[in-house]
């Protein structure tokens, strides 16, 4: 069905292990563990294929602003597919937010918006932070996931990837 | 500055005094280090930059303001939103130049010389904020615009007013073909 599991019990889970080594199949073929708490979702996106979607992205976008009958295009906002939805925001400074997420999800706009502002708060005023290199910061990662999470729980349907 | 609502964290306000001290110690310790105003001056601006260009993000996510459509729009921007936003205080704009691509905010209040009222003889030709300037230039180069930020006027060194200067270096249609 192309779905995954993503967590048990809370703790990530990575491939057939979880975060401390357990085997899932195992874990869950014990009674003991019940009641379990199974996290299911899309295959999270490994960093090469980020890497991929994000420059390809990017060069969809500029060649969709120019293409525009629009003047004065802002470029692609939403990629809408039977399975996903790709949600773009460009900053004025040329800074791309993408969200990939459930067809049903709302409020992403809003999301976006606050992932602007979580980067330009942990990311930007950290300073051992260069620009435009990968984002390494706790504190962004943290705060990314509260984000995330909220956003998660304020759709109408179960959690977007 | 102001922070969204649903933040969780203590009260963000720092004292406007130690701010001020703080930006001072840094000005008295590059005088130490350099012996030339010129040369005091530059740091400072390249210190700014370095903030403006992560600044503007901030400013752009918290004030969740438009494109600007014109130089006099950016300026105003600057002077009326980002000014206050920041500093607490809103300079005056006015345009310089016929051909609409020079600015000046005339600053009324600067809370940075609190404590300083005249520069030393030995610092005739130091731009105390010189700070704001790279910060200006900074963010403004983020959003693809290219400017010159220098202070025109300086109550500091005796002027009747303190100025600063914008001048945009760039006409508008040129940065269509930079938007990625």
């Amino acid at each position: 069905v192309g779905h995954a599991v993503l967590a048990i019990n809370g703790s990530e889970v990575n491939g057939r292990f979880t975060a401390d080594g357990k085997d899932v199949l195992e874990f869950l073929g014990n009674p003991a563990n019940y009641p379990v708490s199974i996290r299911f979702g899309r295959h999270r996106l490994s960093s090469n294929e980020k890497l991929m979607l994000a420059s390809m992205f990017h060069s969809l976008f500029a060649i969709g602003s120019q293409l525009s009958p629009e003047v004065g295009s802002s470029g692609i906002e939403m990629l809408e597919t039977d399975t996903f939805k790709l949600h773009c925001f460009q900053t004025l400074t040329g800074i791309k937010f993408m969200v990939l997420a459930d067809p049903r999800q709302t409020g992403i706009d809003a999301l976006l918006r606050k992932i602007y502002e979580i980067y330009s708060d942990y990311a930007l005023k950290n300073p051992f932070y260069s620009l435009e290199m990968p984002i390494r910061c706790e504190l962004f990662d943290q705060n990314l996931k509260l984000a995330l999470e909220v956003a998660e729980k304020a759709g109408p349907f179960g959690p977007g990837s | 500055m102001s922070r969204s609502p649903g933040r969780k964290q203590e009260n963000h306000k720092i004292s406007r005094e130690l701010f001020v001290l703080t930006y001072g110690a840094l000005v008295a310790q590059l005088c130490k280090d350099y012996e030339k105003d010129e040369d005091v001056n530059t740091c400072l601006d390249t210190m700014g930059y370095s903030i403006g260009v992560r600044l503007i993000d901030d400013f752009l996510a918290r004030s969740a303001v438009k494109k600007c459509r014109s130089y006099s729009e950016t300026a105003g921007m600057i002077a009326q939103v980002a000014f206050k936003m920041y500093l607490g205080i809103t300079p005056t704009v006015s345009c310089r130049s016929a051909a609409g691509n020079e600015f000046s905010l005339i600053l009324d209040k600067n809370p940075l010389v609190d404590f300083v009222e005249e520069l030393p003889a030995e610092r005739a030709s130091l731009c105390y904020c010189n700070l704001l300037c790279g910060v200006i230039r900074g963010a403004l180069e983020m959003v693809h615009l290219a400017a010159e930020v220098t202070f025109l006027q300086d109550r500091l060194k005796g002027d009747a007013v303190t100025e600063i200067g914008i001048t945009f270096l760039r006409k508008p249609e040129d940065r269509k073909h930079k938007r990625n």
